[in-house]
């Protein structure tokens, strides 16, 4: 009984997407953890270390290959059964239905395509030109030499648009984070007459904080630098 | 109370339909919604007219044949209710009453707000059952089976397969059906024996019919008039993810 129908079953598909969702909003912890450095001083020195820590360290730099491949496959099965939940009904309702208990279900592929159009500005912002050697060098008076990484996120910040846009992306990844938390867990088959309520707060708790973290970065730079 | 009706009509699956107002007077409080439908019915008969198509049998919530979708809701407003346990009441003089068929590329229409429903039948076949040789019936208490988990596959055999479940899912998911089939024989002794294979199948059989993935909404349970828990799903998550990697063969 393994043929390739059943491989690819439905359920095969939500679990891979909850883990791969669950992955990634690990390390959405751990990127705002390192942005937030940004704040707590003038010369950027805090965040150009870390992320020369994150640039050179080998372990992090094979992981993230790990996590580049999670975000492909995230995206490709996310779209492959949005499209198959489409060709499910293809005549709709006059009346659009309105029982839905976890309201951003319905938005994940919408929230879902502006954060990944948000991750590919994002990448041409940072990612490339860090990979490509196109960031400015900087020493700091202890002698340190790395990339000014905590300039380019200090200049882009400055910039009244893209603070708007980045501010509206980081709100829907909330959302999409919102219901993929607790949903996740829901397609691992982890459902507790308890602690499901629980998984749910956490799940709307852990969306609030990203959000909340991510968003206060630019809000400061912008009026408070 | 008079009522204005838009009904969805469709001579048969190869035609298409379309709303066709019709307005009903006079109707009492204490008519379930299928009693007014029977009015409509007369009402147009009287005039020459074809009668509305819709499902029905029991009329005591118990059947499921029961099918309507009305104003945006799977056996309309009222929570653990079928259609034919709707009443009027529930409605004010004056409303206008949207009824639609259940909308699924599995559930073709067959005529006005019948749908065909046997790709449930399918799923059932697929692996919905004990199998047993006939034989003498045995005795009752001869397998212990926990309190706990005897109640837990009896709300999940609630089940009237109605349908509901995939009119109300934003994706046409079958999976509360399906996980409450699937359940009501994994939580019990003699249905364990070939739990593995049975998810399997079934899982299967769902997708291949076409109907959509969960994506944990929950407007299934909302809707279901037996309310069925979505702890079904997560169950038969946890079933197939045991059967596929962590444990096949147990
Ligand atoms: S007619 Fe049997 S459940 Fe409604």
């Amino acid at each position: 009984m393994s043929n390739l129908r059943l491989k690819y079953a439905s359920i095969t598909k939500k679990i891979i997407m909850g883990v791969m969702g669950l992955f990634l909003s690990s390390f959405l912890v751990v990127h705002l953890s390192i942005n937030l450095l940004v704040l707590f001083d003038n010369d950027q020195y805090l965040f150009n270390q870390a992320a020369h820590f994150m640039a050179t360290n080998p372990l992090i730099q094979t992981f993230q290959w790990v996590l580049f491949l999670a975000f492909v496959v995230h995206i490709i099965l996310g779209i492959v059964l949005q499209i198959q939940n489409w060709l499910a009904r293809p005549i709709g309702y006059k009346v659009k239905g309105y029982s839905e208990q976890s309201f951003f279900s319905k938005y994940m592929i919408h929230t879902g395509m502006v954060v990944f159009i948000f991750l590919i500005i994002h990448f041409a912002n940072f990612f490339v030109k860090a990979k490509f050697g196109m960031v400015d060098e900087i020493t700091y008076p202890d002698g340190k030499t790395v990339d000014n990484l905590g300039i380019l996120i200090v200049n882009l910040f400055k910039d009244g648009y893209y603070v708007a846009f980045y501010v509206v992306s980081i709100l829907l990844l909330g959302f999409h984070l919102e219901h993929g938390f607790q949903s996740a867990f829901q397609s691992l088959g982890l459902h507790h007459p308890v602690y499901t309520r629980w998984i749910k707060a956490l799940g709307t708790l852990f969306s609030v904080v990203i959000t909340l973290g991510f968003i206060t970065i630019p809000i400061v730079i912008y009026f408070f630098r | 109370m008079d009522l204005t009706l838009k009904v969805w009509r469709q001579a048969n699956a190869k035609e298409n339909g379309r709303f066709v107002e019709y307005k009903v007077k006079g109707i009492s409080s204490d008519a379930s919604f299928l009693e007014m439908m029977d009015i409509l019915n007369e009402q147009l008969v009287t005039e020459g007219q074809d009668p509305v198509a819709f499902d029905h049998d029991c009329r005591e919530g118990i059947c499921g044949a029961c099918s309507m979708y009305i104003n945006g809701r799977p056996h309309g407003p009222d929570k653990g209710t079928t259609t034919c346990q709707l009443h009027m009441r529930r409605f004010k003089d004056g409303d206008t009453i949207t009824v639609e068929p259940w909308r699924a590329k599995p559930f073709p229409v067959i005529k006005d707000l019948v749908v065909d429903r046997s790709a449930f039948d399918d799923i059932i076949q697929a692996g919905g059952f004990v199998s047993v040789s006939t034989g003498g019936v045995p005795d009752a208490n001869a397998i212990p089976i926990p309190k706990r988990k005897a109640d837990l596959a009896m709300d999940a055999a609630a089940c009237i397969g109605c349908g509901a479940c995939v009119a109300a899912c934003k994706n046409a998911s079958a999976m509360l059906f399906v996980s409450a089939k699937v359940s009501q024989f994994a939580l019990l002794p003699q249905g364990r024996v070939e739990a593995r294979e049975r998810v399997q199948n079934m899982v299967a059989k769902m997708d291949e019919l076409g109907f959509g993935n969960c994506t944990n909404t929950y407007a299934c349970e909302a809707a279901c008039p037996k309310e069925i828990s979505v702890a079904n799903i997560a169950r038969m998550n946890r079933e197939y993810l045991a059967a596929r990697v962590i444990a096949p063969n147990d």
